[in-house]
């Protein structure tokens, strides 16, 4: 089933936004001045002398010093000046970095740059591949090639317009002076490794698949839209806000709380798995530990989302509740939470059994709650749909949230949990320890394997907690007299 | 005589006009109303707040596993609940399911199409779902037998219009959550491959989503090249708030670990974060020598750190409640396309266009 689109299908040709260039392009402005910029000077390359040479080093120094960052960051600017096509590599002109060292540069002439507006066409390349073609054959390296074939067979069309301007190219090359026509090929070889690299080549303008819609062209926005936004305007004023320092206070004070539990500010009991390959760390908190650890077991008094999710704690927190005998509660919302997320061809059994089991007048496990929420699911369930027992699972939710969770956490169960949980000894491996580990990595328990196990365990407590039918019960007793 | 057709359409295409020009106005006035009501209650910066927070250390975050085995740009990755697995999908079509404890490849699929933009792990950890350019996203179930052929079992399941961007299991393996390129984001039912809901409002390609993590578990943000963040509510498919204060396409979103916030990326070279209980932006995370455009966000475990990776081939993390950068971590050979923090928050990993993976902790 497709979603149907009252835009009609243009298929994509829009370049993903490059918001980038326009401060690039003037920094390199600023690199360029001849008072305040990047100092060049001339080199030979082979037999020719190329003016405006540029070492990375230096170029990696007026970075740093103009964008006040560390050489490293210096460095990485750099290099994304080379891979946007910028600045390119009089050596090793494939690999697109920016070298802190005596390695040469120069400045690619603005004609080449990328530029949002026009993109380098595929007409273009193969105008300058013949070109190459012309001046020598049997030049193109052979990625080169694959293209030139693969191009000659789908612009077959134009070709002969295209060995036309090439030839026209080539011929009015031939007529520039020696050293600025080694200058206009280096700029022109740069130009296209650039924007048709190499296999092994990172360029900053080998893009990701282009947009369906045009992030450039000017928003028209019809009639209904209008509409349709005012509305939300509307609604998104009358809606409810909270206070910044409130709302703020409570994002810092969650900070807090989870301080201590986040692995890149504390230190993770025993280890940190990924630091020592020791992985006892996560064998310590599996799903079916007998003892918890106490980060773990403290976890739990966060919030009841969080007892609910830790699906030890969840296990803690029923037998408190089997304790209590008020287990219902629970059920129902496991219940309702497995309609949720179920199959949508499993709705009607699931609220059919949910119905007989939590909400008819009579039922083994009937949960208490008001009179209003109860009408309306019970007449929802008539059409059942995946949230139709949301407003009652939000009540038993807000209940035991409210009540049977701070009653949990004062109770002997909790406190008992708490008095056994383990605090792991810090690992203090020595470096041919850490070697040892690095070795013998464990593989722990693959996840469908873990499942399966899961899914017996699940039916074993399903069958254990099937409320007992007094009645059946007494009248066996009955018959067995 | 009666007058012709023509001056009466033009008197109506002159009413329609001035309609269009009212309701542009009115919009506009709902949306600084819209603005002024959001003032009122701010009442503290966030970094006024966090003053009296106490100041973060030193980090040292390592590449701790490196992961080679693509051939090509690595798009996409998700971690698996059991804080070690990790799937991964690239451009050459590739979808590749990791030990990354022990960096071994445990299965590989090949999608008939190439950039493989999504991909995500079933909560179960017994499937895993992709899509791309394919237009669609579907479920391939794992198996233990190293021999099965995963592709004989593919469930086709989401169908859209033009390309998938990402998607995401809910809270069980039943459900599929997707955003595409043609603009909407749509809730599909894995079994059946029927269409549970569909979500419109964005003016462009969506690039993004993340679910709420919330004992409802009924809502979930996502982020298009309309430069829009959306809250969508998953049962009624309404859009509940938006955002606009991005400059260029958000490439990513995240939600805080409580849930009552979310960090957002963009083409702009800044993060944001927008609070939903105050309706508002809160922090911008940005630099002047940061230019280049971020890729992927997520949270450290506490909410404390954001790890952002960016199209400049680096990591930044930045810390939320001062605004300020962190660290600055160096490695990939270019642009980091995908950063998710584990499940249990010991690590985070990256994928990155220069074909590997990299876990840092």
């Amino acid at each position: 089933m497709t979603i149907r689109m009252a835009r009609p299908d243009r298929g994509q040709h829009f370049r993903p936004r490059l918001h980038c260039l326009k401060k690039l392009e003037a920094i390199v402005v600023e690199m360029q001045d001849t008072t305040s910029g990047v100092k060049g000077s001339e080199q030979k390359l082979n037999v020719t002398t190329i003016p405006h040479v540029i070492t990375g080093k230096d170029i990696i120094a007026w970075i740093t010093n103009k964008m006040k960052t560390t050489p490293e960051e210096g460095q990485t600017f750099g290099t994304m000046l080379v891979a946007y096509g910028y600045i390119y590599p009089l050596q090793n002109h494939k690999k697109l970095v920016m070298c802190n060292d005596t390695s040469l540069y120069r400045f690619q002439t603005p004609y080449f740059w990328p530029t949002q507006k026009w993109v380098a066409e595929d007409s273009d390349y193969a105008i300058y591949l013949a070109k190459r073609n012309i001046r020598k054959k049997g030049m193109l390296e052979p990625y080169e090639q694959a293209h030139y074939n693969h191009l000659h067979e789908w612009l077959n069309h134009k070709w002969d317009f295209i060995v036309m301007q090439a030839t026209e190219q080539y011929k009015a090359g031939k007529e520039r002076k020696k050293p600025d026509r080694v200058v206009f090929d280096c700029q022109e070889r740069a130009y296209w490794i650039v924007n048709r690299p190499p296999c092994r080549t990172h360029s900053a303008m080998d893009n990701s698949p282009d947009r369906l819609i045009d992030p450039n062209s000017e928003e028209k926005i019809p009639f209904d839209m209008y509409r349709r936004m005012n509305l939300f305007y509307q609604q998104a004023i009358m809606r409810s806000k909270v206070k910044s320092s409130v709302s703020l206070g409570a994002l810092t004070k969650y900070i807090t709380t989870y301080k201590t539990h986040d692995s890149f500010l504390a230190p993770c009991l025993p280890s940190n798995p990924w630091q020592t390959d020791n992985d006892t760390y996560w064998t310590l908190n599996m799903r079916r530990v007998d003892v918890p650890t106490k980060m773990r077991v403290e976890r739990w008094s966060f919030s009841l989302f969080e007892l609910l999710s830790d699906l030890r704690g969840r296990d803690d927190f029923k037998i408190f509740l089997k304790k209590e005998f008020s287990g219902e509660n629970m059920a129902f919302w496991e219940a309702a939470e497995e309609l949720k997320w179920g199959t949508a061809s499993s709705m009607t059994s699931k609220a059919e059994t949910i119905f007989k089991t939590f909400l008819a007048p009579g039922a083994p496990r009937w949960i208490n709650i008001d009179g209003r929420t109860m009408g309306l699911t019970v007449k929802g369930l008539d059409h059942p749909h995946r949230y139709v027992l949301e407003a009652a699972q939000t009540h038993v939710f807000l209940l035991m949230k409210k009540d049977t969770f701070f009653r949990y956490l004062k109770s002997p169960v909790y406190k008992d949990i708490q008095k056994k949980a383990q605090n792991p000894e810090t690992h203090n491996f020595s470096p041919a320890q850490l070697e040892q580990n690095a070795q013998n990595r464990s593989l722990g328990i693959h996840p469908i394997t873990f499942w399966e196990q899961e899914e017996v365990e699940k039916a074993k407590a399903a069958a254990a907690s099937v409320p007992v039918d007094v009645k059946a019960l007494m009248s066996k007793l009955d018959r067995k007299k | 005589m009666r007058s012709p057709l023509i001056p009466e359409m033009a008197t109506q295409e002159v009413q329609l006009n001035e309609t269009l020009v009212h309701l542009k106005t009115e919009s506009e006035t709902l949306k600084s109303k819209l603005e002024e009501e959001r003032a009122k209650l701010h009442d503290v910066e966030l970094h006024q707040v966090a003053e009296k927070v106490e100041g973060l250390g030193q980090f040292v975050m390592k590449t701790r596993r490196t992961l080679k085995g693509h051939g090509n740009k690595v798009l996409c990755m998700d971690w698996c609940k059991d804080k070690r697995r990790i799937v991964s999908s690239s451009q050459d079509g590739k979808v590749i399911v990791w030990d990354a404890f022990t960096t071994n490849k445990e299965h590989a699929v090949t999608m008939p199409c190439t950039w493989v933009m999504a991909c995500a792990y079933a909560p179960s950890g017994c499937a895993v779902a992709c899509g791309g350019l394919d237009n669609k996203c579907s479920v391939y179930p794992l198996s233990l037998d190293k021999n099965e052929n995963l592709a004989a079992k593919k469930k086709s399941v989401a169908m859209h219009t033009n390309y998938l961007s990402a998607c995401s299991f809910t809270n069980s393996d039943m459900q599929i959550l997707t955003s595409s390129g043609d603009g909407t984001c749509a809730l599909w039912d894995v079994e059946s491959g029927q269409l549970l809901q569909s979500f419109h409002g964005h003016a462009a390609d969506v690039l993004c989503l993340d679910l709420a993590p919330s004992e409802t578990g009924n809502t979930f943000v996502s982020g298009g090249c309309d430069k829009k963040a959306n809250v969508w509510d998953m049962r009624s498919g309404q859009c509940i708030q938006s955002f606009e204060t991005h400059e260029s396409d958000i490439n990513s979103v995240r939600y805080y670990p409580s849930g009552d916030a979310f960090a957002s990326g963009s083409d702009d070279a800044t993060c944001r974060l927008y609070d939903l209980r105050a309706d508002r932006e809160v922090a911008i995370y940005s630099k002047e020598s940061i230019i280049f455009g971020v890729s992927s966000v997520d949270f450290s475990l506490s909410g404390r750190l954001l790890f952002a990776g960016y199209n400049d081939y680096t990591i930044n993390v930045w810390d939320v409640l001062k605004g300020t950068r962190v660290s600055i971590l160096f490695g990939h050979e270019n642009r980091v396309s995908t950063l998710r923090v584990s499940p249990d928050g010991t690590a985070f990993c990256t994928g990155s266009w220069d074909h590997t993976l990299r876990i840092w902790a």
